[in-house]
């Protein structure tokens, strides 16, 4: 009898998964972030972000009645990893898109994986190599330095500010910006009087202030992630250098504020607009993305919503309507995040084209100012 | 003698054989990199475990290996073999030149040193941009080919870096078990004594460092050919200190030691991916266990750790 009643339990659960298997198979993405590292500040709130909003796609239904399921890997910022990961992502897990990597060095190292394995990768970093030349399957949600070196020139020409000086950090953030900082210079009429760099774990950058403090400059730009930005912040406030001070979109996040504290004041950057979402006009094509995710954000993880998780949020939406647009294969993805146009996320408002798989233009940044220990926009 | 030769008879037999079952896991890509650490690992145990030199610099190596294959193919159309070659001597002549001054000191101040080589050669990759692309990395590197026949699968790439692999393991285990090992071993025990038996102490030090840096930098150009893609990050002092901890964990001043340390280490933190956000601590506790339950590494501890268990059981029952 109890053989008996055995057997027919396993006919019945055999039944229910193969019906459940039948109803529908999830759709597997899979997701390569730093979560730990010295990388862990863009991964962290990647995967956040990432996990937050397939969640809520599979509450909601999922898409055409397929849920998500997130495959979500720690690259550690290590790149030999990245490598690794990415080949588990793709060959054990079975994965139709990647999202990520957190790093320029990590999606670079990744590319040629995903190239020769016809899986889409939409990367969540800035670097300009990544999409350019364009790549047949890789895709970027992060701005471009491009965009936000221009969003900085065009200020400095509005104010007839021609000398500039700049410091960047030695990774390979620092020295993307670097490369754009020096190229697009003439475009705008502006000099670099002074090049100096520093290096990320540096304690004191007295001496290249000091440096600069003896030149002609009349501005000066740092490129970096925190925490170097904050410590120039406070050593320029040290040495008295009344330069007005420009940053990079690396260190658009209250945490850059906490770090520098006064000596944030009056600082200028140019940022996603998510830092300042509810400051945007109402004719804003993002405030509903920005709006609806911050909140979200808060909600979850009880913290302030930045552009980082922003760009993983990007990732996951871009490839929600890809999906949703007829495409559940590797290739299908593909072609349809190539044909996204004006998708408003929260990066800003994406137009993928065979020729440009980054998507953005230079609305995308606005520029922001650190007054009263908070962000204003610059008119 | 003739076991020694049924062992790594076996142990060929085992690496050809491991990837047909799982040829379409990503575990063969794991595996790649297991045979490029081995290759590191066994290069810094011939100068630690035999010679007992320390050296914390041995990414450097690898990484002056990887770049200069790198670079060479790149940005100037070298031949990717050519260019290995080319590349290995250039580091090994390198090596042998600062060995000199460098192997004169001893204990930490060896150390210290070493870790300064890494340090530099670290600060190189990232700064000279124009050469290296700096800390956004290197790519576009070429697959190794063999005529038409190209190694761009990972079941091909892991014959090739095993196979060279196989030949360090077989040079380093006719190396030890030679006079010249037996002189290594001496003035690992004591650098007075063998120099008193007519052991040229000096030159011997700066050969195996040589040797180390060699094989490090082979490593090194198989590494970046099977990438096709270099950063610096990769090339660290966490790196040196990790191929440290294979060969201490694997076991000083033994071949298979290195293997055995090197697989674990590259091993061990896909297997701890369960364990989630908390796999580094587990990460960090095996290792301690490790170091206080098998002293002198794992092929001398867990023959030992199985004689103290077993007869205990015995006498139990």
């Amino acid at each position: 009898m109890k053989r008996l009643i055995s057997a027919a339990l396993a006919v019945v659960s055999l039944l229910s998964f193969a019906s459940a298997a039948l109803a529908a198979a999830p759709i597997k993405i899979g997701a390569l972030f730093a979560v730990t590292g010295p990388a862990s500040f863009l991964g962290e709130p990647e995967r956040n972000a990432a996990q937050m909003v397939v969640d809520e796609i599979n509450k909601a239904g999922g898409i055409k009645g397929r849920k998500l399921e997130l495959v979500v890997y720690d690259t550690g910022g290590d790149a030999t990893k990245a490598v690794q990961l990415a080949n588990k992502l793709i060959k054990n897990d079975h994965v139709v898109a990647i999202v990520g990597p957190s790093t320029t060095g990590d999606t670079m190292a990744v590319i040629p994986v995903v190239e020769k394995a016809h899986i889409p990768m939409i990367s969540c970093s800035a670097g300009i190599k990544i999409t350019e030349p364009v790549k047949k399957y890789v895709f970027k949600t992060a701005q471009n330095d491009t965009l936000a070196v221009a969003r900085i020139y065009e200020q400095l020409k509005k104010e007839r500010k021609s000398k500039v000086a700049i410091l960047t950090v030695s990774d390979s953030f620092g020295s993307s910006g670097r490369e754009q900082l020096k190229s697009q210079a003439s475009r705008y009429g502006i000099e670099i009087v002074a090049d100096d760099t520093y290096g990320p774990k540096d304690p004191d950058m007295t001496a290249q202030l000091t440096k600069i403090r003896g030149s002609k400059a009349q501005a000066l730009i740092c490129w970096g992630t925190n925490p170097g930005p904050a410590v120039i912040a406070r050593n320029a406030q040290q040495l008295g250098l009344k330069l007005p001070l420009y940053m990079s979109h690396g260190v658009s996040s209250k945490k850059f504020i906490d770090l520098a504290g006064d000596a944030a004041e009056g600082i200028r950057l140019p940022s996603g607009k998510v830092l300042v979402a509810d400051l945007l006009p109402k004719t804003d094509k993002q405030k509903g993305s920005l709006l609806a995710f911050v909140k979200d954000y808060q909600r979850h993880f009880s913290a302030a919503g930045d552009h980082f998780g922003g760009h993983a949020w990007d990732a996951v939406m871009l490839l929600k309507g890809a999906i949703e647009r007829g495409g559940d294969t590797p290739d299908g993805i593909r072609n349809q995040l190539e044909a996204t146009r004006g998708f408003a996320g929260i990066g800003g408002v994406f137009s993928y084209s065979p020729r440009d798989h980054a998507g953005l233009t230079k609305d995308a940044f606005v520029l922001v100012e650190v007054k009263k220990k908070d962000w204003a926009l610059v008119k | 003698m003739k076991s020694d030769k049924l062992k790594f008879l076996v142990f060929c037999l085992v690496v050809f054989a491991l990837p047909l079952p799982l040829s379409t896991g990503y575990l063969t890509n794991v595996l790649i990199f297991v045979g490029i650490n081995s290759m590191l690992a066994l290069g810094l145990n011939l100068l630690l475990g035999y010679a007992g030199q320390i050296s914390l610099g041995q990414a450097a190596f690898f990484g002056l290996g990887a770049y200069g294959s790198g670079v060479l193919t790149t940005q100037y159309a070298f031949d990717p073999w050519l260019s290995m070659v080319l590349v290995a001597l250039v580091v090994a002549g390198f090596a042998f030149a600062i060995g000199f001054p460098v192997l004169r000191l001893k204990g930490h101040y060896l150390a210290m040193a070493t870790l300064g080589v890494g340090v530099i050669a670290h600060i190189a990759f990232n700064e000279t941009v124009d050469l290296t692309g700096g800390p956004s990395g290197l790519s576009g590197i070429p697959n190794l080919s063999i005529g038409s026949f190209s190694f761009d699968s990972d079941l091909k790439n892991y014959y090739l870096v095993w196979s060279f692999a196989l030949a360090v393991i077989l040079l380093s285990l006719n190396l030890v078990n030679s006079r010249y090992g037996r002189a290594l071993r001496a003035i690992h025990d004591s650098e007075v004594a063998a120099r008193v038996m007519g052991v040229n102490a000096r030159l011997m030090k700066v050969q195996v460092f040589t040797l180390s840096a060699l094989i490090s930098a082979i490593a090194g150009s198989l590494y970046c050919h099977v990438m096709t893609f270099i950063s610096p990050t990769s090339f660290g002092f966490n790196i040196s200190v990790e191929l440290l901890t294979m060969v201490v964990i694997g076991g000083l001043g033994s071949v298979y030691g290195s293997i055995l340390g090197a697989l674990l280490l590259t091993l061990l933190p896909e297997l701890l991916r369960t364990f989630q956000d908390y796999d580094i601590v587990v990460y960090g506790l095996l290792l301690v266990c490790m170091t206080i339950y098998l002293p002198g590494g794992m092929v001398r501890g867990i023959p030992a750790l199985l004689r103290r268990l077993v007869p205990a059981r015995s006498g139990n029952a």
